[in-house]
């Protein structure tokens, strides 16, 4: 290992823990969820109201409770989305590769798409 | 080409493919984050690199992802690694060729590489640009990783004798 091999990985890993720390900062919490499949827009959920939602004909199940929202239910083999967890933060997304479906957190100016659904 | 040097590659494609099934029998660090890979193919891949060149460690690269995304992965999944192996491969090339960073540096960058990749393709298959927010911890547990494996890429190097194809 030379001088600039380790201020490389330095400058890596330092650029990293700023992003991070940044994204951390910006979160807030979230109003709503909107949900992506295929990249198309097809709900929005208000995160204030529980409910259990079945999306994309049934292959994943949203659950929403208590300001938190976080999937239940997958028919893909991995599961990876069920075991991504809560969100609740804006910006934070639960993403289903194999289905091609997102659920991501929006704020509060989100919520005139709120009234419409 | 030589059938030695055939037979070198489809040996290392046959390593590859077994770091790749040992690393699917490790425990996740963190399953909330998918995504989080050792990225132990990389030695294998590296190997190649240092020793044949870039040519053969990209046909071995992507021969590999598509026999273990046939064989323990699916085909969506082959999309992302593909995305990730190649782009990985081509600024580990680079810098290989063109500056002489170590193994450890070449790996830690290949593998946040790597992760980049996967993650413009999922974001342009989902259309939601919030997966980038995923980017800051894959590059902390990309470049740890990536470190391992340098380090494992950099001894296997030392003490594998040359080989004259």
């Amino acid at each position: 290992m030379k001088k600039k091999d380790f201020i490389l990985i330095g400058v890596i890993v330092a650029l990293a823990l700023v992003l991070l720390i940044c994204v951390k900062l910006t979160q807030k919490e979230g109003a709503c969820v909107v949900v992506k499949i295929d990249g198309i827009e097809v709900a929005t959920y208000s995160l204030n109201v529980n409910g259990t939602y079945t999306l994309n004909g049934g292959t994943n199940v949203l659950i929403i409770k208590d300001g938190f929202a976080y999937l239940s239910e997958a028919n893909c083999p991995d599961h990876l989305c069920v075991k991504q967890g809560k969100i609740s933060k804006t910006g934070q997304v639960i993403t289903c590769l194999p289905n091609k479906l997102t659920v991501t957190v929006y704020g509060a100016e989100k919520n005139d798409v709120d009234l419409i659904s | 080409m030589k059938t030695s040097k055939m037979t070198f590659l489809g040996l290392f494609t046959a390593v590859a493919m077994i770091l790749s099934f040992v690393e699917t029998l490790l425990p996740p660090l963190t399953s909330a984050l998918p995504g989080i890979k050792m990225g132990l193919p990389n030695i294998a891949i590296m190997f190649i690199l240092y020793r044949i060149g870039w040519k053969e460690a990209t046909v071995v690269s992507i021969v590999r992802v598509i026999l273990v995304s046939l064989l323990f992965g699916s085909v969506i999944s082959m999309a992302y690694s593909l995305a990730g192996a190649i782009l990985s491969l081509s600024i580990m090339t680079l810098m290989q060729k063109l500056t002489s960073f170590n193994h450890v540096s070449i790996s830690v960058v290949g593998g946040v590489c790597h992760n980049i990749g996967q993650i413009l393709v999922a974001w342009a298959v989902t259309s939601t640009a919030q997966i980038v927010y995923y980017l800051p911890v894959l590059l902390i547990s990309g470049s740890a990783a990536g470190i391992l494996v340098g380090l494992a890429a950099g001894m296997l190097e030392k003490r594998v004798p040359k080989i004259k194809f």
